[in-house]
């Protein structure tokens, strides 16, 4: 046999649950996205419809706002506390022992599923719940807050409780690349504990936090479960727009909507990487 | 001579723990002079270095630069500039950035640091490569950009952890030939870390032999050769035997050591050449090693080969006695 069969034989394996389980669905669902439907049946063809009623529907737009809008704020949010407790984690803990005791105390919500650590947040949240029986109790409100459960907030602390990790972990492993003798060139330089942050440790970091960046927005642009459960199903994003197409059976409908949602994120991705090459951090 | 202008260690002491790793240092070191503090790793060199920087706190004692005690101030309001074993250059800025960058933390504008770093970049002969980045310089590059620096704050001394370990042979001898030919030009104290013995011979003005966290000797460079205070000096010097005469130690310039007629007899154990002179070593019958450099030409006049006896004769004179 020649090498160069030898070659294609190695690479099929690998190939071949690519094409089956990522390529296959993707050509699927953009199949499906051209064909039609009637409130009873779907049928094959090739037209345009479900993007036509897409792009024309006002709620679409408003939807796709308010997913970027959550994603923008739990990207922001996320950046904050990840970059923050990366930074203690590996500058101002001294010992390893400490930093991986640290870094495992951070994986403990992961041990239990994403929807459990999503319901939990219920009873606490709620109208009777724990944070507004504290506050009624410390005197510092008369009567309970209405925002605190089925509400962006709710939506968005699930959001940041739920992938500040990701953010975290990219970020602690640039950081435990940084040679500890340029933060000690800096102060050498006359730089302030802020300056060193500004001008040395968030430049270095930036592949880091790239690659958080591409998990937290891909993650909360794509999800639909925590929206609906944390919003009472009082907000939308698009993926529970798709959700509810599948709910009522419109499959093409749905295919288009998923199509056009990985456009955006794929472009966002795009947009991403054209400020950072993350290529050495892989 | 007191200028008014030296550094100064007053009952210097650092402490990690229960171990000491500077002890108790009174040292004057004159403004303007090439310093070389010589040591092996552990002595505690680096420690003092890093403590007349700020990175290390003064666990006792102070610091004096100018009559002022430095030992509280933060690295940048000292005086000091360090330059770091491996450079730590900063990886994402450019050359002439990473020379601007301290004035850039003081908010002086950019039209004017750059200007400042180029001049510097210039002292270094490091002008052609100003826009490029810190991994696109060879190693001896990195090290003059660093030197630029580090030298951009104006410091009254520079202080450099083992700055030419990094390099290769070749370029280790060219470089110490720069940094002294910069402190001539610049006039200002440098602290430089080495355990290289050669390399403190080379450059310095003074010699400061550290071991166990306590100054050993200080002195000129020849002094310190010619005349080691102790057994450790001797030895750490290299180029030195170090016998027992009338029950104490004494040091003997292996190259005062010669083959003769009469004199101590002795048994060769190895035979180097090493161009000009053959390194021999013999074991006298007092089972003291002995090494003798001789030249070349005499050596092979009667040329001897491990296991023969022969008698090693020296000039009485030439015998140091040692305090310790």
């Amino acid at each position: 046999m020649s090498r160069n069969v030898i070659g294609w034989l190695q690479a099929a394996p690998l190939a071949a649950v690519l094409g089956c389980f990522l390529a296959a669905p993707i050509v699927m669902i953009v199949i499906v996205s051209f064909w039609g439907a009637t409130e009873y049946s779907i049928y094959p063809a090739f037209q345009f419809d479900n993007y036509e009623f897409l792009f024309g529907s006002a709620v679409t737009y408003k939807v796709f706002l308010a997913t970027f809008k959550y994603a923008a704020i739990t990207w922001a949010l996320t950046l904050t506390i990840g970059f923050t407790v990366a930074y203690f984690l590996a500058f101002h803990v001294r010992s390893l022992q400490t930093q991986i005791a640290l870094f495992l105390l951070c994986t403990i919500p992961f041990w239990t599923s994403n929807i459990i650590r999503m319901i939990s947040w219920i009873p606490f949240l709620g109208r009777n719940g724990i944070a507004n029986q504290t506050l009624i109790d410390w005197g510092l409100i008369d009567e309970p807050l209405e925002w605190l459960l089925y509400s962006d907030f709710s939506v968005i602390l699930a959001f940041v409780h739920l992938y500040t990790l990701f953010m975290v972990v990219p970020i602690f492993n640039t950081m435990m690349r940084i040679d500890k003798n340029l933060l000690e060139a800096a102060r050498d330089a006359g730089a302030s504990g802020w300056q060193t942050v500004w001008h040395v440790v968030l430049p270095l970091t930036k592949p880091g936090i790239m690659i958080g960046t591409i998990f937290v927005v891909t993650l909360v642009m794509g999800d639909f479960i925590t929206v609906r459960f944390m919003s009472g199903s009082q907000r939308a994003n698009v993926g529970r727009l798709i959700s509810n197409d599948i709910g009522l059976l419109q499959y093409p409908s749905a295919a288009a909507t998923a199509v056009v949602l990985l456009l955006t994120v794929l472009m966002v991705i795009g947009i991403l990487l054209r400020f950072v090459n993350i290529r050495k951090e892989l | 001579m007191r200028t008014g202008h030296d550094l100064e260690f007053v009952h210097l002491t650092k402490r990690y723990g229960d171990t000491v790793a500077v002890n108790n240092l009174n040292h004057i070191i004159a403004s303007g002079t090439y310093v070389c503090l010589l040591g092996p790793s552990g002595c505690g060199k680096s420690s003092t270095l890093r403590m007349i920087a700020g990175h290390e706190s003064v666990s006792e004692g102070a610091i004096l630069l100018d009559n002022v005690d430095i030992s509280a101030l933060p690295p940048a309001k000292r005086g000091t500039a360090m330059m770091f074993q491996n450079y730590a250059l900063f990886p994402h800025l450019s050359v002439r950035d990473n020379v601007a960058f301290s004035l850039r933390m003081q908010g002086v504008d950019k039209p004017s640091r750059h200007a400042r770093a180029d001049e510097l970049l210039a002292l270094v002969h490091m002008s052609d490569y100003a826009d490029r980045l810190p991994a696109q310089l060879s190693g001896g590059q990195q090290q003059r950009v660093a030197l630029a620096r580090a030298l951009i704050t104006k410091p009254k001394v520079l202080l450099l952890d083992e700055p030419l370990s990094a390099l290769d042979p070749f370029l280790r001898i060219k470089m110490r030939a720069e940094l002294k030919r910069l402190q001539r030009e610049l006039g200002i104290t440098f602290i430089h870390v080495t355990h290289g013995q050669d390399e403190a011979l080379a450059l310095a003005d003074e010699v400061i032999v550290m071991n166990n966290a306590v100054i050993e000797q200080a002195g000129p460079p020849r002094e310190v050769f010619n005349s080691p205070r102790t057994e450790f000096v001797a030895r750490f010097m290299g180029g030195h035997n170090v016998i027992t005469i009338d029950g104490a130690k004494a040091a003997l310039r292996a190259d005062d050591v010669q083959l003769g007629e009469a004199g101590r007899a002795a048994t060769v154990t190895s035979v180097e050449y090493q161009g000009a002179t053959v390194a021999l070593t013999a074991t006298t019958e007092q089972g003291e090693e002995v090494l003798a450099i001789v030249p070349e030409e005499d050596f092979y006049r009667t040329p001897k080969t491990p296991g023969e006896p022969v008698t090693l004769t020296w000039d009485e004179r030439r015998v140091h006695r040692l305090q310790a």
